[in-house]
């Protein structure tokens, strides 16, 4: 299983959920708390994410950094 | 919880045609996804010293406060006259319009068909979320039949308010459209494909044989009173029937030569 | 740029005709306009000689869309002028406010036609108000020359470019449908005599040596919105040093007549009857009916009985020079309205009548 994270800007992050929805690991959640402006942030709640970029590609506000394992050396990419 | 990224290589990240200024849209709304796309296309096809946006009053009206190229904001109704300005005197330039529905198919209607109809050699984003967003949810052109919004509080009768205007087919019928199609952000997948059609666009743009037009079906979370994920299904049950998402014009192969 | 216009030429000329050539001999990078009568020569002398000279010439559908294209090509960088008539330029208005709130350079031409509504097709100045005291929404102001003879509409194409791009505020060339039309000798200009300025804030495309530019009129905290405004009201106060009159006997006139335009030359006839019957008559002639010569006019209230101002409107820049003269001395008016021309015969008599109440038994 390819390992993967997400790193998310929480600060910035507005709530909208869109990304949690998209993730097929469904490792993604909204936070307890609230960021510096009021909204609940997503968060990674699992360790499951292969750094399959889906909540990226839908995230209006550019929060989301995806890393990914990188390929064993020598395969094609 | 973060997972360590040691051992792991960035694989998606924010580019840097786009500012660090924080977008004053609405939660979820598709004008971020709309915009960061954009600016993704300019960015790996290399062109941010060669484009330059035009976007009118609307939601929008702050782009230039997100996209980190040369930028114009134009009056309501008017990005298409604008853009064929830059266009007509900055020819090896890529110009393109960032416009909402009131903007193109109601004040700017004039604007939209003839600089179709000229061939204007310029890509046009058209963001259908069927209401006035900025101004506070007002019916557009496009609100779709029985949909209610602070101007067509009871739903919009067709009957004094006439139908949802579905410019885009409408303007796919002038000689002057290369490329009409009709796109949405409400998936990954759909993201994919708009990200495919402005690529193309800006690719048809260097062969100067008409206008790119594309159309965003998108959301409008606080407009229609609904969460982002909900506006998202909604979108797919209701607008999608009316302004059915795919190609609509496209040029025969020998106009792409790469 | 075609070098067949590299020396300076005299030719007969229809008025619209002189100002498209000159436009293209001073350096006319882009225009856009829209038929209307008594200006479309214009748009029709250039669709011509423009492209194969280097300007890019196109027929919008609209004056608004038109206009606004002057923007998207002004805050591109280029050297662009716009023209229509009285009707078309009210159209204009909005993108006008916001061409003067962007501070993008452009000369916009009103070759004004009898109003209000459709109107006429015939010569008038009724659109003064509108071309003075800003025209669209807000506090702005443009640079208005007011051309008197074919010449000064060649002439005033190149005052017109210099200006707007040393002050980066919109000019407007008030002429009207007769200097239009009419043909007389003009000698125009070589090509190339008002060299293209640089524009480092323009939106060419953002090369990696440069911040972004972008050309707006939106500032949505006030505070910002005050400081565009001060700053635009610094540079009209700046404007006071291209004021520009042409002074005809006025040293020792009793009565002065004040007219731009078409009016001034019926008022020099005006002048010369009046001077045959022994009436000291003279005559002030605004060039710049913004900014405004209100310092000659005052000074000339020193010593001369009354002013006769005369227009093709009800009544517009008289209240102007009322407001220059301050009270100090007499100021009327004797207009024409709707397309009609004033005769001479009919000014002299009002300048006769005025004499003779005001001030014989003053």
């Amino acid at each position: 299983m390819i390992r993967g994270t997400v790193v998310i800007a929480h600060d910035v992050c507005k709530g909208c959920e869109l990304c949690i929805v998209a993730c097929p690991q469904e490792c993604l959640g909204l936070s307890d708390h609230l960021n510096a402006r009021g909204y609940r942030f997503a968060q990674l709640n699992a360790d499951t994410c292969t750094g399959c970029v889906n909540c990226a590609i839908v995230c209006p506000d550019s929060v989301i950094t995806v890393y990914r394992e990188p390929k064993k050396k020598g395969s094609r990419l | 919880m973060e997972n360590s990224t040691n051992g792991l290589e960035v694989v998606y990240e924010k580019v840097p045609t786009l500012t660090d200024t924080l977008m004053h849209y609405c939660p979820g709304c598709s004008h971020g996804v709309v915009h960061r796309v954009i600016m993704e296309v300019i960015h790996e096809m290399g062109i941010t010293e060669q484009t330059i946006g035009v976007a009118p009053v609307g939601c929008s009206v702050f782009a230039y406060n997100y996209m980190n190229i040369d930028m114009q904001e134009a009056a309501h109704g008017r990005a298409t006259a604008a853009a064929t300005g830059v266009k007509r005197v900055h020819p090896d330039k890529f110009v393109f319009t960032y416009q909402g529905d009131g903007d193109l198919a109601a004040i700017g209607t004039g604007e939209t068909i003839h600089t179709v109809n000229r061939g204007e050699n310029i890509l046009m984003v058209f963001v259908n979320n069927g209401v006035y967003g900025m101004t506070g949810g007002q019916m557009a052109p496009t609100t779709l039949a029985g949909m209610k919004t602070t101007t067509s509080p009871f739903g919009r009768d067709v009957a004094t308010m006439g139908s949802p205007l579905r410019i885009t087919e409408l303007i796919a019928n002038l000689p002057g459209a290369l490329y009409v199609t009709r796109q949405s952000v409400h998936s990954t997948a759909a993201v994919r494909k708009l990200k495919k059609a402005i690529q193309l666009s800006f690719e048809y743009q260097k062969l100067n044989q008409g206008t790119c037009f594309i159309e965003v079906v998108s959301n409008c979370p606080s407009g229609w009173k609904m969460t982002p994920v909900e506006s998202n299904q909604w979108l797919v049950e209701n607008m999608f029937p009316v302004y059915p998402p795919g190609d609509i014009k496209v040029p025969k192969p020998p106009a792409v030569n790469n | 740029m075609g070098s067949i216009n590299g020396t300076s030429e005299t030719k007969l000329m229809k008025g619209n005709e002189a100002l498209a050539e000159a436009a293209l001999r001073a350096g006319m990078q882009a225009y856009f306009g829209y038929p209307i009568t008594p200006q479309s020569e214009i748009l029709e002398y250039l669709i011509i000689h423009g492209p194969k000279r280097g300007s890019v010439v196109l027929q919008a559908e609209s004056e608004v869309a038109a206009i606004n294209m002057v923007y998207g090509a002004a805050g591109a960088g280029a050297r662009v002028m716009i023209s229509s008539s009285s009707p078309g330029i009210s159209l204009m208005q909005e993108g006008i406010s916001y061409i003067a709130a962007a501070e993008l350079p452009c000369v916009i031409v009103n070759v004004q036609r009898g109003g209000p509504g459709l109107g006429t097709i015939q010569p008038a100045q009724a659109d003064y108000f509108q071309a003075v005291k800003g025209g669209g929404h807000g506090d702005y102001r443009l640079i208005v020359l007011a051309p008197n003879s074919v010449q000064e509409m060649a002439d005033f194409m190149f005052d017109g470019f210099r200006l707007t791009e040393q002050y980066r505020i919109p000019v407007m060339i008030l002429s009207d449908g007769a200097l239009g039309q009419m043909m007389e000798k003009v000698t125009l200009a070589p090509d190339g005599s008002l060299p293209l300025t640089q524009k480092p804030w323009a939106t060419t495309g953002k090369p990696a040596s440069r911040e972004r530019n972008f050309i707006t009129s939106l500032h949505i905290e006030p505070e910002m919105m005050e400081e565009v405004n001060l700053h635009l009201q610094r540079k009209y106060k700046e404007l006071q040093k291209e004021v520009r009159y042409e002074l005809h006997h006025t040293d020792d006139a009793d009565i002065v007549l004040v007219a731009f335009g078409l009016s001034a030359r019926i008022c020099e006839k005006v002048m010369d009857l009046a001077r045959e019957k022994g009436i000291r008559a003279g005559i002030v002639r605004p060039i710049t009916l913004y900014p405004f010569p209100s310092d000659i006019l005052r000074e000339i209230a020193e010593h001369a009985g009354a002013f006769l101002t005369v227009e093709m409107n009800a009544g517009q820049m008289v209240e102007d020079v009322r407001l220059a003269v301050n009270g100090k001395k007499p100021v009327f008016f004797k207009g024409r309205m709707g397309g009609m021309i004033p005769t001479p015969e009919e000014v002299l008599a009002e300048l006769e009548s005025i004499v003779e109440h005001q001030l014989l038994h003053a």
